[in-house]
């Protein structure tokens, strides 16, 4: 066996530091294969080194909480015994060197992780963030990926609902690819991953073990460089038709009760799903890895140990219950392998023809893995810009709207999501494109609204607004379909953490998302982290992602934001200072890019939501929209494209620039529409709770009249809307 | 009425089939592909998904699955056999019904409501319906329907184009074919009109506060036609 040393230790990407910690703590020099452990448990992507210290700090209980972070996924409560199992993931480095199988890769891992908690995957979501337009690479990463997600969802016939899609030159050499998955469980038969008791069989089921993916979690803790073509081997290989029946066999073993834990194997494999198992149990394991099922011959354990070959879990059985487990996994025809057991020792000790190959206690790995208190720096909030208003004389609201309508950031993304199946188990009861998927909890009145978001752009402006911000746009998406938010996850897509400005990036946008979460009770149930974001040195704007999940008691009474009848009234809830900064207006219309972001007001945000709610249970409101990217107008159009009508807005009653008003991006706002005769009981409520409103105008049956301006077709909006991505896709 | 719906590994929408045939009444049974016998049905499905993950071809390792043995004989002797989106591909592999299902003309995958045109109503499928044009969904990477001059003449002079698409006024053009079928077919059936392969999916749309509820039109006639 190779010699190991601190050169083959840096090229598994440890750090000097890391290898001689490694040779104290064991008190010699590891063999490769256990050097291979090393490299994979302690990575940045399985030992969350870097961010440890700060997550620990997130709000993460609530009364609805049955799962915090530390399992496969997180657990709420939807009462009625039923509980959603949710949790979103990165798989970005992947993605960018292999579009389609890296995202559906990505896809595959997080079904795995909510369905190994014995849970039915019911929705799907995505965040994907790619270059500009103009970079030669955009297209065709655009296109895989888009490929891979639907490719390996519709596959499996759980539906895609929902996601978001940007672009912006930061990602150019790294785009990001963040997949999401809710399931459904019974909370009473929720699966963990903690293994218990002594000699219990260890078994392996789903696909052969290949070579693929191996080092796949050691590619996603680096940068990028010249030579990221080479490491494309190390992207996995997705089969989403033995996921789907990896899937049906694992429920239909969960349905017994044989199962002890059960861990899928994600990244590292073999090594972090039987580590993780032992660890959390404080158990021992031992595997006799002439046992696996190998795809390839002559694989070595030092490769079976860290192949992350898709579709493939570890589970912990009682004793005596292997004869009626493998029916199943025969039944489904995947491999079914008792491949080892607990054992009393607290160690990981593997054997391979006949020898022993790697022994190492299994605290030095997972509770001894290093833990870093990087250095940061804090961003400082930029100064407010004064915007000339006499260049905003020569701008027309309608040519404004229309190309601010027609922007990357702004468009319709249907060119996306209609490659994905969003019907399929025909629970799917708003679609993308909407505030939220919402899906019907299956046989019952309930129903899930569900969503993803994320702000880089203020989040680059300033970290803690950002973080803020995006979990309050999060809140308001799940509130405008009438939904009751409960919990979220987050993935944070950031740059080098050994830099001390993206450090600091990660540190304030936490803290911020930590402060929202708080004060909306709207705590966070899982999670990831993906660093290094970083190609030649040039990092991606912090996106932290954030995936809410609300409930909607009687489906009948959910809200759509499709503008519904002529002469309905048009209302902004929430009050508009006309926060130019960071908007969608300054960047892409005065190229104003410096600024803060949108201030964020976490009392009126939930306060404005909160009464938002009460008009929807009342009945009182017919549609509905958050205000977000493009301020009021925007949101506006966006409904009366969805409705197909028009709308008319009044003479402005407020002292501030039409400009400001109609394009600012202030925090805490919706659009509702009511009907005119509601308008005393809406106005009463409104009032009662404090909540700032503006009485804007009303829906026309297909003309947009604003001002004195030409007047438009609805047709006119719907065209600028939904050519871009189409245009730039297949012309 | 009794129906039986087959699952392929790789089904995916033999439970949304089940809902919408208990839904209108029928008393269904789930069969797995590798038992022999279909218990004694009116109506057999084929149900979409990605039966054996579609490798090889769409459909074509299901076409030469156990439980397949039975279901020709089923429909030799007359039985009602439906299938759907993944069971129209694998009626085509068994040849009980003409034909190929491409890849979709711009090589995507295609999740959206369409209309279709009932075009006969001379079997047990549409006898009496009460809607001309119903609004479906389709999900799809290979529904453009393909098949030689001569198979395409004789659908025509057998009536045997059971829907074709069109927009919600029954007007066909190109604009309204989704995936660039041959001739706008979106269903045929075999030559007895006891068998129909269709890509849309009636069973996603049964249900108000789902995108269409046109569905219940094709379910409803349907049991009625049986009784």
């Amino acid at each position: 066996m190779n010699e190991v040393n601190e050169h083959i230790a840096i090229n598994h990407g440890l750090k000097k530091e890391e290898f001689s910690k490694i040779c104290d703590l064991l008190k010699r020099t590891p063999n490769l294969t256990e050097l291979g452990i090393f490299s994979a448990m302690w990575n940045e992507h399985c030992s969350y080194k870097s961010s440890r210290l700060h997550l620990k700090k997130l709000n993460t209980k609530g009364k609805k909480v049955i799962q915090g972070p530390g399992e496969n996924a997180g657990v709420i409560d939807i009462e009625d015994d039923d509980a959603i199992v949710f949790k979103i993931e990165s798989h970005n480095h992947p993605s960018f060197i292999e579009p389609y199988q890296g995202a559906a890769t990505g896809v595959g891992g997080i079904m795995r992780d909510v369905f190994t908690m014995g849970a039915r995957p019911i929705a799907n979501l995505n965040s994907i963030h790619f270059g500009s337009p103009q970079h030669p690479k955009t297209k065709n990463l655009l296109r895989g990926v888009v490929k891979g997600i639907g490719g390996y969802g519709n596959c499996m016939g759980i539906p895609t609902v929902g996601g978001q899609t940007s672009f912006d030159d930061s990602y150019n050499g790294n785009i990001l690819v963040n997949a999401m998955t809710l399931g459904l469980v019974n909370k009473n038969k929720i699966f963990y991953s903690k293994a218990a008791g002594v000699n219990k069989p260890v078994i392996y089921v789903g696909s052969k073990t290949g070579r693929d993916g191996i080092h796949g979690a050691s590619m996603a803790s680096a940068i990028f460089d010249d030579k990221i073509e080479e490491k494309k081997p190390t992207v996995q290989v997705g089969d989403p038709f033995t996921e789907k029946l990896l899937l049906e066999a694992c429920l239909e073993l969960m349905a017994g009760k044989s199962i002890i834990s059960i861990q899928d194997m994600g990244a590292a494999g073999l090594t972090s799903s039987s580590i993780e198992m032992a660890s959390k149990g404080n158990l021992g394991i031992e595997l006799n890895l002439n046992k696996v099922p190998c795809r390839e011959e002559k694989m070595t354990p030092y490769e079976i140990m860290l192949s992350e070959s898709q579709e493939r879990m570890l589970i912990v059985l009682e004793n005596g219950k292997e004869t009626e487990a493998k029916k199943i996994f025969d039944k489904w025809n995947l491999d079914f392998a008792v491949i080892g057991k607990t054992t009393k020792s607290k160690k990981i000790e593997l054997f391979f023809d006949n020898n022993k190959v790697a022994e190492i206690p299994i605290n030095i790995l997972a509770e001894n893995a290093p833990i870093y208190d990087r250095k940061w720096k804090k961003t400082k909030l930029p100064q407010k810009i004064k915007f000339n208003k006499d260049d905003f004389k020569k701008l027309k609201t309608t040519e404004v709207l229309k190309k601010i309508l027609s922007l990357p950031n702004i468009c319709s993304k249907e060119w996306i999501w209609q490659q994905y199946d969003h019907t399929v188990m025909g629970d799917t009861i708003q679609k993308p494109g909407s505030d939220s998927g919402v899906v019907r909890v299956h046989g019952t009145n309930k129903a899930v609204a569900t969503s993803v978001d994320s702000s880089a752009v203020y989040c680059y402006a300033h970290p803690l607004t950002g973080g803020k911000q995006v979990v309050c746009e999060s809140w308001r998406n799940l509130i405008s379909c009438g939904s009751r938010p409960i919990a979220i996850t987050n993935c944070l897509n950031f740059g080098n953490p050994e830099k001390e400005k993206n450090m600091g990036e990660f540190v304030e946008c936490v803290e911020g998302i930590n402060e929202a979460s708080k004060f909306l009770d709207y705590p966070v149930v899982s999670g990831n982290v993906s660093f290094y974001n970083e190609t030649k040195d040039k990092g991606i704007k912090p996106t932290p992602a954030i995936g809410g999940v609300g409930l909607i008691k009687d489906y009948k009474k959910m809200i759509t934001m499709d503008l519904k009848k002529e002469n309905n009234l048009i209302l902004v809830v929430g009050k508009t200072e006309g926060h130019l900064d960071q908007s969608i207006f300054a960047i892409n219309i005065l190229n104003e890019k410096k600024g803060p972001p949108p201030e964020v007001n976490l009392f009126n945000e939930k306060n404005n939501g909160e009464t938002v709610l009460k008009l929807m249970e009342e009945g009182l409101i017919n549609s509905a929209h958050d205000v977000s990217l493009g301020g009021i107008i925007t949101a506006l159009s966006k409904m009366a494209i969805k409705g197909k009508k028009g709308f008319k807005l009044n003479k402005l009653k407020v002292l501030i620039n039409k400009f400001d008003y109609y394009f600012g991006e202030d925090q805490g706002r919706y659009i509702i529409e009511i009907e005119g005769k509601n308008l005393s009981k809406v106005e009463k409520i409104l009032k009662d709770n404090s909540v700032y409103y503006d009485d804007i105008g009303l829906v026309t049956k297909n003309e947009i009249i604003i001002d004195k301006e030409p007047i438009l077709h609805i047709d006119d909006l719907i065209k600028s809307n939904m050519s871009w991505l189409k245009d730039y896709m297949d012309k | 009425m009794r129906s039986a719906v087959i699952i392929f590994p790789g089904s995916n929408c033999d439970r949304d089939m089940d809902v919408a045939l208990k839904k209108f009444g029928f008393k269904n049974q789930m069969i797995w592909h590798n038992d022999m016998e279909i218990p004694k049905s009116d109506l057999i499905v084929l149900p979409g998904g990605f039966s054996y993950g579609d490798y090889l071809r769409c459909g074509s390792i299901a076409g030469k699955s156990k439980i397949i043995k039975s279901v020709l004989e089923f429909a030799n002797s007359g039985g009602l056999v439906l299938g759907i989106c993944n069971g129209f591909q694998i009626l085509t592999e068994t040849g009980l019904l003409p034909g190929v299902l491409l890849q979709n003309k711009y090589q995507k995958f295609i999740c959206k409501n369409v209309h279709v045109k009932i075009n006969d109503k001379e079997n047990k499928y549409f006898k009496n319906i009460k809607k001309e044009v119903l609004e479906l969904h389709i999900a799809h990477n290979e529904g453009n329907y393909f098949c030689s001059d001569d198979e395409l003449k004789s659908l025509i002079n057998n009536n045997q184009i059971a829907i074709t698409y069109c927009n919600e006024n029954g007007k066909e053009a190109d604009r309204y074919n989704p995936n660039g079928a041959l001739s706008n077919i979106a269903g045929i059936f075999n030559k007895n009109k006891n068998i129909l392969g269709m890509m849309p999916h009636p069973e996603r749309v049964i249900d108000k506060s789902l995108s269409s509820d046109d569905g219940n039109f094709f379910f409803e006639n349907l049991i009625e036609n049986l009784k």
